[in-house]
C-alpha cells in the first residue's frame, strides 16, 4: 500500500525488510484484536467469579441446638396456657431463657472463661422473637424443657464462613475470642453446625443488627407481583401496538411521531422512567409509594420499546404470501394477521418478552424512586390487592443490603445476586430454547 | 360498589350480549346462517363490544372527574390559605380514610361514624387504633370536611356504579336493536379493534409526553424558587433542607462526564477491537463461542456491576494504586465508576460495531487485497474509514448509556460534588443526586427536592440529543450502502 520500493529486492524466496515490518504490524493488529476478546471475557469471569466467591457462602447458616426451659413462672403466671394473656411475656422475657440454656450447654462441655453477656450474644437476636412464637403457638410447652434450634450471632457465623477470625475478633468490640472458643467447643460437641438455609431465600428482610435473620422472602414476592403487572400489560400492549405499525399504519405524521418515540424511549435513562412514575403515579395519580403495582406499572412502561422492537421484528419475518393466501381466500386483513401472521410470529414475539421481562427484573434505579427502598418486613398480601401493600423488589434488596454497615450483609447481597443472576439465566434459557425450537425459516 | 364488581358485571353483561347478538342475527336469518352478512360470532362480539367499551369508558371518565370534584368542593369547606390548602386536603382524606377503615374493621358503626362525638384527641386515637397517624388533633373544620368527603365519595361509589351499568345496558339494547342479517357487523367490530390497535401504539407517545409534562411542570416550581441562572452555571452543590442552598449543576455534570470519558477510554478500544477480530479473522468457532459470551456482559443487571465496583474493584484500586501513589484513601472513586461501567459498555460498543463492519460491502475488502494490502492494512484504510460514521454513532449512543447510568455510580463513584481532575477521587454524577435528592423523606415543596427534577430534565434533553445524533449518523451511513 505504500509508495513502490525502490532498494533493490534481489529474490522474492527472501522478504525484505519493509515485508517483515508489515507482516509484524499485521500480527501485531491481529493480537489486539484477540487481546481485545480476551479483556472481554477475562472481565466476565472476574464479575461472576468474584460474585460467587462472596456470596456463595449466604446460602448457609450457623445454627446452635440449644435445650431451654420454659419456666410457667416467667411466660404465664395465669396459668391458663391463653395465647392472648401470654403475649404480655416480651422477647426481653425470652432471651435470657436462651441465654440460660447455653450457658449450661456450655457448662457441660467444661467451657468456663465466658462472661455470661459474651453467651447471650453469641445467639441472634432474631432467636428470642422465633421462640416466644414456637410457644405462643404451643402453650402447653411451657414447664418444659425443649430442644430448640436458634440462629447464631452474625459475627459466629462469619467465623465459620472465615470472615472473623481471632486475630479481628481482638479488636472488634461485637465478638471476643472466648465467643469463637465456646463455638468452637460447640461446634466438636455437635451441638452447632453450619448448613443450607432455607430462611434466606423465603424469611422477610431483617434490621441492622442481625444479618444473619435476613432473607429475600418479601423482595422475591415483589418482584414476582411487578413481573406479573408488566407480563399482563406490556405484553397486549406491546403486541397490538406492534401489529398497527407493522400491518396497518399508514405512512402518516402520527406513524412517524410514534416510531421515533418508540425508538427515543429505548435509549432513555431508566431513572428518567423512575421520575415518571413519581410525578404521575404517586403524586398525580395517588398511587401508594412502595407498592409493587407502581413498580409494575414503571417497568412495562420501561419494557414497551424491547417488546415493541422484538414483535415487529418476528411479524416482519412472517413472509407476505402467508398474507396474500389469506386475503385470497377471502379473509379480512384483520383476520388475515390475527388468524395466521401473529401465530406463526407467536414463538418470536414469546421470546422478546421473556427477554424484555428479565430486563425488568434486573432494573433498580427506577424502583428506588418510587420508595421501594422502604424497610419492609410484612408480606404483601394475595393479589390482588397484595399488589398495593408495600414491597421491595429482588436489585432494590440488594442495594438496600449493601448500604448498610455490617460486612455480612455484603455477602447477602451477593448471595441475592446469585439468585437473581439464576432468574435470568432461565429466563434466557427459556428464550433461547423457544427460539431454537419453534423458530421457522422461510 | 366496588370496581371489581362493576367490572364483573359488566364482564357478565357482555358475556350475555355475546350469546344475545349471536341468537338475534340467526334468528333474522330464519336459522340460515349464509343469508347473514358476517358470521355469527362477529354478531356477537359486536354486541358483546357495545356491552363493554361504553362502559369502560364511563368508568374511567367517573375515576378522573368525580375525585377532582369532590377534592374541589370540600377544598371550599376548608378556612385555610392557599398554601397550605393540599396539606389540610391530605389530612382530611386521611382522617376519612381511617374511618372507612374502622368501619370496615367493625371498630365503630356505620352510623357513628358519620356523626362522630368525642373530642379531636378520641379521634386520633381512634385513628392510630386502624394504623393512621395523625400529626395533631383534628379541629372540628377538618372533622366536618372528612365528614363531607365520606358522604360524598359514598354517594359518587353508588351512582358511578347505576351510570356504568346503565351505559352498559342501554349501549347493549342499542346493539341488539340494529343487529339485523344485513347488518355489516364484522367491518363493526373490525373497525373497534383496529381504535384499539391505535389506542395501544399511542402508547408511546403518550409516555413521553408524560415523561415531559412532568419534569417540566416541576421544574418550573423550581426555577421559581431558584434562579435558573445559578442552577445551570453555579459550580457549588451544597443542598440544606433547612434553606440557603446552593444547587449549582457544575459539579454534578463535570463527574458525569469524567466517569463517562474513562469508561469510553476503557470500552471503545476493547469494543472494537473485540468487533473487528470477531468480523474480520475470527472464524465461526471461536465467533459462536465469543460473541455470546461478550453479549453475556449486557444482560447482567446493572446493580450487580455496581456490587463488583463496590466490593472488588473499588478496594483493589485503593489498595493497590490509589494509597501506595498517594492519590486518595477512597475506595469509590471515579477510576472505579468509570472501569465497571466500560466492562458493562463492552458489548453494547462491541455489537454495534460488528453489526456496522458487517454492512461494509465484501467488494471494497478485495478490491484492497488484490492490490496486495495486508489484512490489517485493508482494515485499517479501507473498512474502517467506510464505517466511521457508524461506528461514531455506536459510540455516541455508548455516551449516552454511560451518561443516563445509576447503579454503578450510586455505588461506585462517591457523594461528593467535586469539581477535580484527580480520576482517584470520589466525585458524583447527576443521577446520583438524582436518586439522593428523591428517596426518603421527600418535600415537593423545597427546592432540594424539586431540583431533583430539573436534574432529570438536563439528564433527558443530554440524552435525547445524544440519541437522535446517533440514530441520524446510523440511520445515514446504513442508507450509503443500501
Amino acid at each position: 500500500m505504500t509508495a513502490p520500493s525502490t532498494a533493490a529486492s534481489t529474490s522474492i524466496m527472501v522478504a525484505d525488510a519493509r515485508t517483515l515490518k508489515r507482516n509484524a504490524a499485521e500480527k501485531r493488529f491481529r493480537a489486539y484484536g484477540l487481546a481485545a476478546i480476551f479483556a472481554g471475557l477475562l472481565a466476565l469471569v472476574l464479575l461472576v467469579g468474584s460474585i460467587l466467591n462472596n456470596g456463595a457462602s449466604a446460602f448457609k447458616q450457623t445454627f446452635i441446638q440449644i435445650d431451654v426451659t420454659l419456666p410457667e413462672s416467667k411466660l404465664d403466671k395465669s396459668g391458663v396456657r391463653d395465647p392472648e394473656v401470654m403475649k404480655k411475656a416480651t422477647t426481653v422475657t425470652y432471651a435470657p431463657l436462651l441465654r440460660d440454656g447455653l450457658m449450661a450447654k456450655l457448662d457441660e462441655l467444661g467451657v468456663t472463661d465466658i462472661e455470661k453477656k459474651e453467651v447471650g450474644n453469641m445467639i441472634s437476636k432474631e432467636a428470642a422473637a422465633q421462640l416466644r412464637n414456637h410457644v405462643l403457638a404451643n402453650p402447653n410447652l411451657i414447664g418444659q424443657t425443649i430442644p430448640f434450634e436458634v440462629l447464631a450471632n452474625g459475627r459466629i457465623d462469619g467465623f465459620f464462613k472465615g470472615r472473623v477470625d481471632f486475630a479481628s475478633a481482638e479488636l472488634d468490640k461485637n465478638v471476643s475470642p472466648a465467643q469463637l472458643n465456646a463455638a468452637l467447643a460447640l461446634e466438636d460437641a455437635g451441638s452447632l453446625e453450619t448448613r443450607f438455609n432455607l430462611g434466606f431465600l423465603t424469611a422477610p428482610d431483617a434490621s441492622d443488627q442481625r444479618p444473619e435473620a435476613a432473607g429475600l422472602g418479601v423482595a422475591i414476592l415483589g418482584s414476582l407481583y411487578m413481573m406479573g403487572v408488566v407480563l399482563l400489560l406490556a405484553l397486549p400492549i406491546g403486541v397490538t401496538a406492534s401489529i398497527y405499525l407493522e400491518e396497518f399504519a399508514p405512512t402518516n405524521r402520527w406513524t412517524d411521531l410514534i416510531e421515533v418515540n418508540i425508538s427515543n424511549l429505548a435509549a432513555v435513562p431508566s431513572i428518567v422512567f423512575g421520575i415518571l412514575g413519581l410525578a404521575i403515579f404517586i403524586n398525580f395519580a395517588g398511587l401508594p409509594q412502595s407498592a409493587p403495582i407502581v413498580g409494575g406499572l414503571v417497568l412495562t412502561l420501561m419494557t414497551l420499546p424491547t417488546i415493541i422492537i422484538a414483535t415487529r421484528a418476528s411479524l416482519k419475518s412472517v413472509p407476505p404470501s402467508i398474507r396474500d393466501a389469506a386475503l385470497g381466500v377471502g379473509a379480512s386483513k384483520m383476520q388475515a394477521v390475527f388468524h395466521h401472521v401473529l401465530p406463526l410470529a407467536a414463538p418470536g414475539i414469546l421470546t422478546g418478552t421473556i427477554i424484555g421481562l428479565a430486563q425488568a427484573l434486573g432494573e433498580t434505579a427506577p424502583l428506588l424512586l418510587i420508595g421501594m427502598v422502604a424497610f419492609v418486613r410484612e408480606y404483601p398480601a394475595g393479589p390482588p390487592e397484595g399488589l398495593f401493600d408495600p414491597a421491595t423488589a429482588l436489585p432494590v434488596q440488594i442495594y438496600n443490603w449493601t448500604q448498610r454497615a455490617d460486612p455480612a450483609f455484603v455477602e447477602r447481597a451477593s448471595g441475592a445476586i446469585i439468585i437473581l443472576l439464576l432468574f435470568l439465566i432461565v429466563m434466557n434459557a427459556i428464550a433461547v430454547m423457544l427460539r431454537r425450537r419453534f423458530e421457522r425459516r422461510w | 360498589m366496588s370496581v371489581l364488581w362493576i367490572f364483573i358485571a359488566v364482564l357478565g353483561l357482555s358475556l350475555v350480549g355475546f350469546f344475545a347478538g349471536r341468537t338475534r342475527a340467526i334468528a333474522s336469518g330464519g336459522g340460515d346462517i349464509r343469508v347473514l352478512h358476517s358470521l355469527p360470532k362477529h354478531y356477537g362480539a359486536f354486541v358483546s363490544t357495545a356491552a363493554l367499551l361504553p362502559a369502560v369508558i364511563v368508568l374511567a371518565l367517573w375515576s378522573v372527574l368525580s375525585p377532582a370534584m369532590i377534592n374541589s368542593s370540600v377544598a371550599s369547606l376548608l378556612p385555610t390559605s392557599e398554601t397550605s390548602a393540599d396539606l389540610a386536603l391530605n389530612d382530611v382524606k386521611r382522617i376519612a380514610n381511617g374511618l372507612d377503615q374502622a368501619v370496615a374493621q367493625g371498630r365503630i358503626s356505620k352510623d357513628a361514624s358519620y356523626n362522630f362525638e368525642g373530642t379531636p384527641e378520641e379521634i386520633a386515637k381512634q385513628l392510630g387504633a386502624v394504623g393512621i397517624a395523625l400529626g395533631s388533633a383534628p379541629d372540628t373544620a377538618t372533622m366536618d370536611a372528612a365528614e363531607s368527603y365520606r358522604a360524598k365519595a359514598e354517594k359518587s361509589r353508588f351512582w358511578r356504579g347505576v351510570a356504568v351499568l346503565a351505559a352498559s345496558v342501554f349501549a347493549l339494547l342499542l346493539a341488539l336493536r340494529v343487529t339485523d342479517k344485513e347488518f355489516r357487523a364484522r367491518n363493526t367490530v373490525e373497525r373497534v379493534v383496529k381504535g384499539l390497535l391505535i389506542l395501544s401504539a399511542s402508547i408511546a407517545v403518550f409516555t413521553t409526553i408524560g415523561i415531559v409534562a412532568s419534569m417540566l411542570f416541576e421544574s418550573r416550581n423550581f426555577f421559581a424558587q431558584y434562579p435558573a441562572l445559578q442552577f445551570f452555571f453555579g459550580t457549588n452543590w451544597a443542598p440544606n433542607f433547612r434553606g440557603g442552598s446552593d444547587l449549582g449543576i457544575l459539579p454534578l455534570l463535570w463527574g458525569t462526564l469524567y466517569i463517562s470519558f474513562i469508561a469510553l477510554i476503557f470500552a471503545v478500544p476493547i469494543g472494537l477491537f473485540a468487533a473487528i477480530y470477531m468480523s474480520e479473522y475470527a472464524g465461526p468457532k471461536l465467533r459462536a463461542v465469543a460473541k455470546p459470551m461478550i453479549e453475556v456482559l449486557a444482560g447482567i443487571p446493572t446493580i450487580v456491576y455496581g456490587l463488583f465496583a463496590l466490593v472488588t474493584v473499588g478496594p483493589l484500586l485503593r489498595d493497590y494504586f490509589a494509597q501506595p501513589l498517594g492519590f486518595g484513601e477512597s475506595a469509590s472513586s471515579v477510576m472505579t465508576a468509570g472501569i465497571v461501567m466500560g466492562i458493562m459498555l463492552i458489548p453494547f460498543v462491541s455489537s454495534l460495531s460488528d453489526d456496522i463492519l458487517n454492512a461494509v460491502p465484501q467488494t471494497m475488502r478485495d478490491a484492497s487485497l488484490g492490490l496486495g494490502a495486508t489484512q490489517s492494512e485493508t482494515i485499517k484504510q479501507v473498512v474502517l474509514p467506510a464505517a466511521l460514521p457508524g461506528i461514531v454513532g455506536a459510540v455516541l449512543l455508548a455516551a449516552s448509556r454511560a451518561i443516563g447510568e445509576t447503579m454503578i455510580v450510586v455505588m461506585g463513584a462517591g457523594a461528593a460534588a467535586k469539581l477535580s481532575l484527580n480520576p482517584f477521587e470520589a466525585m458524583t454524577t447527576v443521577t446520583v443526586k438524582i436518586v439522593s435528592q428523591l428517596t426518603g423523606d421527600t418535600d415537593f415543596a423545597s427546592p432540594e427536592t424539586l431540583v431533583a427534577f430539573a436534574l432529570g430534565l438536563t439528564l433527558f434533553a443530554f440524552t435525547l440529543c445524544l440519541n437522535v445524533l446517533a440514530l441520524y449518523i446510523v440511520r445515514k451511513y446504513r442508507e450509503q450502502y443500501e
